[in-house]
């Protein structure tokens, strides 16, 4: 990869002593510990990193400018693709943020189906955060067994949706389908396996010296620092800031689920490791109570409220269906939206991921803004990362969780 | 505002007026977020309090629109800027907004209260060009630096003007 310096990266170079021993590295953006397409243009004494500069964009691909050409259901499939370790969160939380627009009220059995797919989201994506930390810290067991569990999480999906990777499951008012018994057995083979898969990270990462040692007091950060960084998420918990929008800020199902909200407070990479792999065990919780207590009736909104696509049945069989079809569909009709604004953000797995939407009366939204985890949490990078070794990068990137689709969108 | 709105608006929303008077242009809600829209000029003063005063110290989110040509629109600036901020302690939220204007848009940063709205507001750089006076490294972000235009603007069309066929190309050789 042929690399361009830019002139602010290998700026301030005055002949002063201290600056004399001080070389640039450049790091990424095609780098396998960096996973996605990152790139740090590091000053270093020695291994020292004595600065580090992220340079980023390299998947951006205009995202929020597609929001305002797509129509809130149509924008479902581009909200998949920004954090792609867990493509259900990111619908919850685009159409949680087109819901509160509309002002529409979801029916108990669809949000505690969103419930659900948000928080075997989550377990997804803290298994492959944990996981891949501990490859990259040269634990290549506890990888494996992480991504095997994963492969049934994605069988969930697949029985769901039909799809594996990017679902598209949610809806204006609903879901593309209601959840049938064999969703709840692969969900079921999903809880039965999930002990067993702690059990043995437990085993292999939580007493492994050299892991617990590359982790232990290496990118700390502060509970100030995490407030005035604007952190979120597992990496402002694991820094003593209690703040989980799923028990502070109650959206969807969760007042009826009983669970803890894990945190630690030295704010270190072993920490937030440790936070993430509780909150699995809690996820675990949710979902065991949302399936036992799942509610019957409808999983979309009433056709009567002109928000959700009837099935394909009721449009077929039925004069309200057709028309109710007729109006979303035809190009020069579609859904009205009231023209005003509203920031509505869910707990991702990353932390808060909210959608700041405005709307100027057509079933196209006028901005869509992202406020996307891992972009603010990049932003912290550089803060943490002060005065450690070139390979303190490894273990800090991958505590942080920094998805690059996410990242530049 | 009616009498029955303003008794439902939070506190805070009171003590803003008392203490900015004037410089509260419009306060508004939508189903659960209440905004502000303050003068461009009281707006460090504004987030000062807020953060320090308030105890909304935690800046969740900022971020730009552009309204060029959004329908009914008839006065106020050409962009917005809003600071999403969050009370976690009472969990409230209050969306302070500010309005700027073309040509030559210019605001306050707000680095030196949050040391995390450094990458934000680059972003609204980036995509915008509205440029935020005292942001200690005012760059393009998500687009590479050779870019001439901010393509979130609403006169910038979809499929972009050809500029990435004059993006320079960096051989082996040359790097």
């Amino acid at each position: 990869m042929p690399v361009n310096l830019l002139e602010d990266d290998v700026q301030d170079q005055s002949p002063s002593d201290e600056k004399e021993f001080h070389w640039t590295l450049n790091f990424g953006p095609q780098h396998p510990a960096t996973h996605t397409t990152l790139r740090l243009v590091l000053e270093l004494d020695g291994e020292r990193i004595i600065k580090a500069t992220p340079h980023i964009g390299y998947l951006h691909s205009g995202f929020e400018k597609l929001g305002e050409h797509l129509t809130f259901n149509q924008y479902v499939t581009i909200a998949d693709r920004k954090n792609y370790i867990s493509p259900p969160m990111n619908e919850v939380a685009w159409h949680h943020a087109v819901e509160k627009l509309l002002g529409i009220e979801l029916t108990p059995r669809c949000k505690y189906i969103r419930v659900i797919i948000g928080e075997l989201a989550r377990i997804s994506d803290h298994l492959l955060c944990t996981g891949a930390a501990a490859l990259d810290l040269g634990a290549f067991t506890a990888f494996l067994f992480a991504f095997n569990t994963r492969e049934l999480i994605y069988d969930v999906y697949e029985q769901m949706s039909g799809y594996r990777f990017h679902p598209g499951y949610t809806r204006v008012g609903g879901l593309l389908y209601d959840f049938d018994e064999k969703v709840l057995q692969r969900i079921d083979r999903v809880l039965q396996h999930m002990p067993k898969v702690l059990k043995d990270m437990e085993k292999l990462l939580f007493r492994n010296k050299i892991f617990v040692d590359r982790m232990r007091g290496v990118g700390t950060l502060t509970r100030e620092m995490a407030i005035n960084l604007c952190c979120t998420g597992p990496i402002a918990r694991a820094s003593g800031v209690t703040y989980d929008l799923r028990k502070d800020e109650p959206y969807l199902a969760y007042p009826d689920f009983t669970f803890q909200v894990p945190y630690a407070t030295e704010g270190d990479c072993y920490a937030r490791f440790q936070v993430r792999m509780e909150e699995i065990v809690q996820s675990v919780e949710i979902i065991k109570q949302a399936v036992k207590n799942l509610p019957g009736g409808p999983v979309n909104v009433p056709i009567a409220e002109k928000y959700p696509l009837p099935d394909k049945a009721t449009a077929y069989n039925s004069m309200e269906g057709l028309i109710q079809h007729f109006e979303l569909i035809m190009p020069n009709r579609g859904l009205d939206s009231p023209k005003d604004e509203v920031y509505a953000a869910v707990e991702s797995p990353n932390g808060e991921l909210g959608y700041y939407l405005v709307a100027d009366g057509s079933q196209v939204a006028w901005r869509v803004r992202t406020r996307p985890p891992s972009f603010i949490h990049f932003g912290v990078f550089p803060h943490i990362i002060k005065d450690h070794l070139i390979a303190d990068i490894v273990a800090v990137l991958g505590s942080l969780n920094i998805i690059a689709a996410e990242l530049d969108r | 505002m009616s009498e029955e709105a303003a008794a439902t608006l939070p506190p805070v929303v009171g003590q803003l007026k008392d203490r900015f008077g004037p410089a509260v242009i419009r306060v508004s809600t939508f189903r659960d977020n209440v905004r502000v829209l303050v003068a461009a000029d009281r707006l460090i003063d504004m987030l000062s309090y807020l953060k320090a005063e308030a105890g909304f110290a935690f800046l969740a989110e900022l971020g730009g629109v552009d309204y060029l040509g959004y329908p009914g629109r008839s006065e106020g600036a050409r962009f917005e800027v809003h600071y999403v901020l969050l009370n976690q302690e009472t969990h409230e939220r209050l969306v302070v907004k500010v309005g700027v204007d073309d040509p030559d848009p210019i605001l306050p940063s707000v680095v030196s209260l949050w040391a995390g709205a450094d990458w934000m507001e680059r972003e609204v750089f980036d995509m915008y060009g509205i440029r935020f006076e005292g942001h200690p490294d005012l760059r393009r972000i998500l687009m590479p630096d050779e870019f001439t235009s901010f393509p979130l603007r609403k006169d910038y069309p979809l499929r972009g003007r050809g500029e990435r066929h004059n993006f320079p190309r960096i051989t082996r050789d040359e790097s």
